[in-house]
């Protein structure tokens, strides 16, 4: 197993001339860009290696674009979904190899435990992976950028436009930790406030492998639709056995976290007519397809909105950069708040005060076999949720740098 | 009517559930409990040889066309066959050392094996669909019975107790356990002794690769399908008495069962019933349920 993957790209033969001149101002003259994921583990399919490559992409898009006077490299890490791993190599990316900023993060307790580490280093962490509200609420601080989506936006694009079109009665299928817990009370709420009703819960140990059980249980509940609060291979095995059961056709299910990928590992058959919320889709513009377009060529497989994100938030980051002149940790935060952000992954985003990147997000509806013309033309843009819509609102904020 | 606050009709669905997925329990600790009865190996890539099977089903129908039925029968036999090429290359070495050699070595292998997969197909998986034959279900007016499920039983548990029947009662099966009793004398009535215990060792595996198949159309196919399945079944193994043959098969659909009841009432702890149960065993009896002491 890959314990420690570290692979360096020095992005230097092309900036070899330039570096002469470095700025003082960078420390060292280099930016250094770490990426901690999950590169052996269940997410990483859809953050993994192509959150590194995303980040390489970045940063050589940057390079010819922007001509910066200072020299980048990335690093990146397996970080296995445990917390403490995690501590470990950010720490030590920090303190002894002088990385900048560590990105990606894609599990909320590696999230939790990184950015803390980050406030006491002063440097940055850039989440593009993670997917809890607590980031930017109680856990909030001043270092932190949640950048591609959350369980509130998620809950909000999904459980709303469902409860909405007649989908009154839920039951959840819960999975037994921190995450499954927070999606499943960000999505009860937004059906109460819909109008829909709650019938019940089923907590499944995580992970688990079968849930006939459970969706037996969702299915003498009567409820018309069932909310998976879970992700990954539990989300598909649940989908998988819904089908297999019967209870599809007569009840339907409402994946509150997946992926594109997953929709390429179960099929259409199994999918067809579900609703997702999603932060990208490949297929959305001519700028969303030739990005993505590039990606495919050497990971073979459409990116994800993680990866996306990845992308768009490191690029961002090195403008902030370039912008303050100096990678000193406030600086470059408080340019990256100033700046807006208009790439091909979001118009006109802005990062707010508790760290929440702010975007449109996207109500998906899987489409049927027959309607998919051409390989991973998967979804039917069903809605646009405003940015201004798709997030929690300051407001409901319970970050204590929010001032109200 | 309801018993304890739960309707009968949903008492008796999880429990045919429960019977559903002790048959996959009793399957692999069946495998688990053969090769460690006659070869005292802890066969740690029992998972990784499971979900091998469950690939190459896979892989047949959708790059070589090749149905369910002919995977059901070719895939154990190629991962067999792997399993031979194991035993003749690298777990024959250590038969005369301690077990921990032989968990050490085949726990370094399922983990090799998953890499390769993973990093060749993936984590997110692959879909298998229940072959037409077999799609649909039957309204038992409790619940709904995919007909698949139903096979599953019949399957795994004709295969468990042939393979009881023919350790137990053939000629064959007499020189098996002969020759784990005392291998020297075995051999001397002219018995090749060693192409049994490899004989033994692949018909493990590929118990495992059966079990694979049966289970790719109802689980995602994905590389570490087995490791997550592989604790349970060991847990199984121990509480049936290692090397028990009937033990493994019985315990395994009990603890299907159990396990069944507990996501009925208590659903958190379906995942630790298991290995309550086990600690509750070795306390008592430390030999297993069926195991001799």
């Amino acid at each position: 197993m890959t314990m420690k993957k570290a692979i360096s790209i020095a992005c230097t033969a092309a900036l070899a001339t330039l570096s002469a001149g470095a700025q003082a101002q960078v420390s060292g003259g280099v930016v250094k860009i770490g990426v901690l994921t999950d590169l052996s583990g269940t997410y990483s399919d859809l953050a993994g290696s192509g959150a590194v490559l995303a980040t390489k992409m970045a940063v050589e898009d940057f390079i010819a674009k922007e001509k910066p006077d200072f020299k980048i490299e990335v690093v990146s890490a397996d970080h296995q979904n445990k917390a403490d791993i995690a501590s470990n190599k950010a720490r030590e990316w920090f303190e002894r190899e002088g990385v900048d900023t560590a990105t990606e993060l894609v599990t909320t307790s590696v999230a939790l435990a990184v950015m803390k580490i980050a406030k006491e280093k002063d440097r940055i962490a850039l989440m593009s992976g993670p997917a809890s509200t607590p980031i930017t609420n109680e856990q909030c601080n001043d270092v932190t950028v949640h950048y591609t989506y959350d369980t509130y936006a998620l809950a909000n694009g999904t459980a709303k436009a469902v409860t909405k079109q007649g989908g009154k009665n839920w039951f959840f299928l819960t999975a037994d930790y921190a995450f499954g817990q927070a999606l499943e009370k960000d999505a009860s709420a937004v059906v109460t406030a819909n109008g829909g009703k709650v019938l019940g819960s089923v907590r499944h140990p995580f992970p688990g492998s079968d849930f006939s059980s459970f969706l037996l249980k969702a299915q003498a509940s009567g409820a018309q639709v069932i909310g998976l609060a879970n992700a990954g291979a539990d989300t598909t095995n649940a989908i998988k056995q819904a089908a297999e059961f019967g209870i599809t056709p007569t009840q339907s299910l409402a994946g509150l976290l997946m992926f594109i990928t997953d929709i390429h590992s179960l099929g259409l058959k199994t999918t067809q007519g579900m609703y997702l919320t999603e932060g990208f889709y490949w297929d959305l513009n001519d700028e969303t397809r030739a990005w993505s377009k590039r990606f495919f060529g050497v990971q073979k497989k459409m990116p994800t909105m993680v990866q996306a994100g990845q992308y768009s938030s490191v690029y961002h980051y090195l403008k902030a950069v370039k912008a303050a002149g100096s990678d000193d940790t406030k600086k470059v935060m408080a340019q990256m708040k100033k700046m807006p952000i208009n790439d091909f992954f979001a118009k006109n985003g802005q990062i707010r005060e508790d760290g929440r990147m702010v975007h449109d997000m996207y109500l998906m509806q899987v489409k049927k076999p027959a309607e998919s013309k051409y390989p991973w033309d998967y979804y039917n843009v069903r809605q646009v949720i405003p940015a201004a819509e798709a997030f929690q609102p300051l407001s409901q904020s319970r970050c204590p740098l929010v001032k109200k | 009517m309801e018993i304890f606050g739960v309707p009968t009709a949903l008492l008796g669905s999880q429990l045919l559930i429960g019977l559903i997925n002790g048959s996959f329990y009793a399957i692999l600790s069946l495998g688990l409990a053969i090769i460690f009865g006659l070869l005292n190996i802890i066969n740690f890539a029992h998972g990784a040889q499971y979900m091998m099977g469950a690939f190459i089903a896979w892989l047949a129908l959708t790059k070589f066309n090749v149905n369910y039925w002919v995977a059901l029968i070719a895939a154990p036999l190629l991962v067999g066959l792997f399993g031979v090429i194991l035993e003749r290359t690298m777990l024959r070495k250590l038969y005369k050392l301690d077990h921990l050699y032989g968990l050490l070595l085949t726990f370094g292998l399922a983990l090799i094996i998953e890499g390769v997969f993973r990093d060749q197909f993936g984590i997110s998986g692959e879909s298998y669909e229940v072959p037409e034959a077999l799609s649909g279900g039957i309204h038992l007016g409790f619940m709904f019975l995919p007909i698949y499920r139903a096979w599953v039983i019949v399957a795994s548990l004709t295969v468990c107790f042939g393979t009881w029947y023919m350790i137990e009662k053939t000629r064959l099966g007499a020189y098996l356990r002969a020759g784990t009793e005392n291998s020297q004398m075995v051999q001397a009535l002219g018995i090749n002794v060693p192409l049994l215990i490899t004989f033994t060792y692949g018909y493990g595996v590929a118990l495992a690769a059966f079990a694979g198949v049966l289970a790719a159309p109802v689980f995602q196919v994905n590389p570490l399908m087995g490791s997550n399945l592989i604790i349970v079944v060991f847990a199984v193994v121990v509480i049936g008495g290692m090397g028990s043959i009937l033990g493994s098969i019985v315990t395994g659909i009990g603890l299907g069962l159990i396990e069944g009841l507990t996501k009925v009432f208590y659903p958190e702890a379906s995942a630790v019933v298991v290995f309550v149960i086990m600690v509750i065993v070795l306390l008592v009896r430390p030999a297993g349920l069926f195991g001799k002491a």
